[in-house]
């Protein structure tokens, strides 16, 4: 992947006695697209503000290409942001704000000139040079704000949600175009987003964060198949999450059943998390399976039916393509390799 | 049907009375200011000539000089210091520090411009500036601050925090982020606030009569000194003068406002 391009170490950040960020340990690699994920508050928008240079770290360090950043003002960072809600110059027209930043690095008229064309090109707003801001849609300012921010050719993209304001059609498209304008374009992107689906779209390497700390860095598949913890395993994703103890290797009890699984490492008897996908629970008829529920609710989904299955009072999440009635008795079957287990945080 | 009328009949009465009372004076006012005798009772047919008689007096467009240039100064110099002062307090990050701050920005405006004149000539008196010219700048730019603050304050509260930083991350130097992105924005508020500086410059009479001193007059003290020694009608036209002169402020400030958003600043005028 290539080497380092932004490291953290040890970093810690406190706002007026809140620690937002805890110690975090992170290196952004280059050309890769990192997604730092989790719900608001998490600290994610402060990492991203950390790079950008609008916030500094209470202690640690964070190195750019080995080069410390501490110190360093925000317009000397060769980093550019798409914020949240665009932050376009309003007085100025479009071709301006993708401007801005040629002017100040003092490029000639005509350079200026190919680039903003170029760039309106990449974003599919040919045309739109001397429109207003206010002129245009939601997700028009959306592409003239990551428009602004990669005519400037910085080594890092950094984006604040960017996503967040528009409706779910647009969004999706941008996701593909965004993903697509990163492996084009060749830079780094670090996006933040508390959508989940987003990140296991669009990035190379998922950083699930929670009240300031680093729960889970890994690829978009190893988040999703092997989430580290409950906590994990719940924001991405829809999960089953049952206490349950390891009696031992490859084997857990859950609810009074014995269950077979691959997990090993565990003491004797110790209690667990024990984490299943909706969709890797098959629905059987009764005594064929090894829980046996009550099916509550079922709710058509398009590709599947997701289903409730009231099992002595713990309400499994079945995702399957075929439907059972409500009320109907049912028993439910995991294979061992879908079966993830967990220790308690 | 006719209760209506009724109603809106005596809101329409109500509201010409109030007019008349507060308009008629000055109508009169107006009138006498072209009688072409000495009288302030009895109308001697029409002339110029109390406007003909200001434009000759060298004393009173002394004054008149006096009261343009500080109120160009002031609203110039408390423009800059309300403006940089009215971006401190939207820094703030306590919430408790900001409101102080901003009681006590609003305190001279609402107190007796007695108490703003005694106190400033007493301050002037304590440091041994001599009072003239220079005190009487100083007393107008302290007491138009406030107003420039509390007209720059709202743009600065509708200016997304983020067109900052952005600019910022674009590789603007601070200053230059300021003067390309958060200055255009924040524009009408400054030009407004400006306005109202000089129009209350132009309008003073208390706090001036406190603070100046060593023969230095602005309009409305030389008219008070003036008027005591005897009502001369040439000040009847000077009034008018002014009077015309500062509508037509007051005019385009409202305008202004009324035009960019809801908010007035003139609203704080009372």
């Amino acid at each position: 992947m290539g080497k380092h391009l932004i490291e953290f170490k040890n970093v810690c950040k406190t706002f007026d006695d809140t620690e937002v960020l805890k110690n975090i340990n992170l290196h952004i690699d280059e050309n890769e697209f990192l997604t730092l994920l989790g719900p608001s508050g998490c600290g994610k928008s402060t990492l991203l503000r950390i790079i950008a240079g609008f916030e500094e770290p209470t202690s640690g360090s964070v190195c750019f290409e080995g080069a410390d950043l501490c110190g360093v003002p925000a317009y000397e960072r060769k980093v550019n942001t798409v914020f949240q809600r665009y932050a376009l110059f309003p007085h100025l027209d479009v071709y301006d704000n993708i401007a801005f930043g040629l002017h100040i690095k003092k490029l000639g008229s005509k350079e200026i000139d190919s680039k903003v064309r170029r760039v309106l090109e990449l974003v599919n707003l040919k045309g739109f040079e001397r429109r207003t801001i206010g002129s245009l849609s939601g997700g028009q300012q959306q592409r003239i704000a990551i428009a602004r921010a990669i005519v400037n050719e910085p080594k890092v993209l950094l984006l604040d949600e960017p996503l967040a304001a528009l409706d779910l059609k647009l969004r999706q498209g941008m996701q593909l175009e965004l993903k697509n304008m990163q492996r084009e374009l060749g830079i780094t992107f670090v996006y933040v987003t508390h959508d989940q689906e987003e990140a296991l779209t669009m990035s190379d390497t998922i950083v699930v964060m929670k009240e300031g700390t680093i729960q889970q860095i890994g690829k978009p598949t190893d988040i999703y198949n092997e989430p580290k913890n409950a906590y994990v395993a719940d924001f991405i994703g829809e999960s089953n999450i049952i206490s349950g103890i390891m009696k031992h290797d490859c084997l857990v009890n859950i609810m009074d059943t014995d269950l077979e699984c691959v997990d090993t490492g565990f003491a004797p008897d110790e209690s667990v998390d024990v984490v299943i996908r909706p969709e890797d629970i098959y629905i059987l008829d009764p005594d064929k399976g090894k829980i046996t529920g009550v099916v509550e609710s079922v709710t058509f989904k398009g590709v599947h039916y997701e289903m409730v299955i009231d099992s002595n009072g713990f309400k499994w999440l079945v995702h399957d393509t075929a439907k059972y009635e409500v009320g109907s008795d049912v028993s439910l079957l995991v294979k061992p390799f879908d079966i993830h287990i967990m220790k308690k945080s | 049907m006719k209760k209506h009328f009724f109603k809106s009949f005596i809101e329409n009465i109500y509201l010409f009375l109030m007019f008349l009372f507060l308009y008629f004076p000055i109508v009169i006012l107006m009138i006498f200011s072209f009688n072409s005798i000495k009288s302030t009772s009895n109308w001697g047919g029409f002339s110029t000539r109390w406007y003909v008689q200001m434009f000759s007096d060298d004393a009173l467009l002394g004054a008149f000089g006096t009261t343009i240039t500080i109120a160009i100064i002031a609203a110039l110099a408390s423009c800059v210091i309300g403006t940089a002062a009215a971006i401190g307090i939207q820094g703030f990050r306590s919430k408790r520090l900001k409101g102080l701050i901003n009681a006590v920005t609003n305190l001279p405006m609402v107190s007796s411009e007695l108490v703003m004149g005694v106190s400033m000539m007493m301050l002037f008196l304590t440091v041994k500036i001599p009072l003239g010219y220079f005190t009487l700048l100083l007393a107008h730019i302290t007491f138009c601050v406030p107003y420039v603050i509390v007209s720059v304050l709202p743009k600065l509260v509708q200016l997304d925090a983020g067109l900052y930083e952005a600019a910022l991350d674009l590789g603007a130097k601070p200053f230059y982020a300021f003067r390309k992105v958060v200055l255009p924005e924040i524009k009408p508020g400054i030009i407004s606030g400006m306005l109202i500086a000089f129009t209350l410059s132009i309008d003073d009479f208390v706090i001036s009569f406190f603070t100046t001193g060593n023969g230095v007059n602005n309009l409305s003290i030389y008219i008070y000194s003036s008027v005591r020694r005897g009502v001369n009608p040439m000040y009847n036209a000077l009034s008018t003068v002014m009077f015309i002169l500062v509508a037509i402020l007051l005019f385009i400030i409202n305008k202004r406002s009324s035009s960019k958003t809801g908010d007035s600043p003139i609203g704080v005028l009372g």
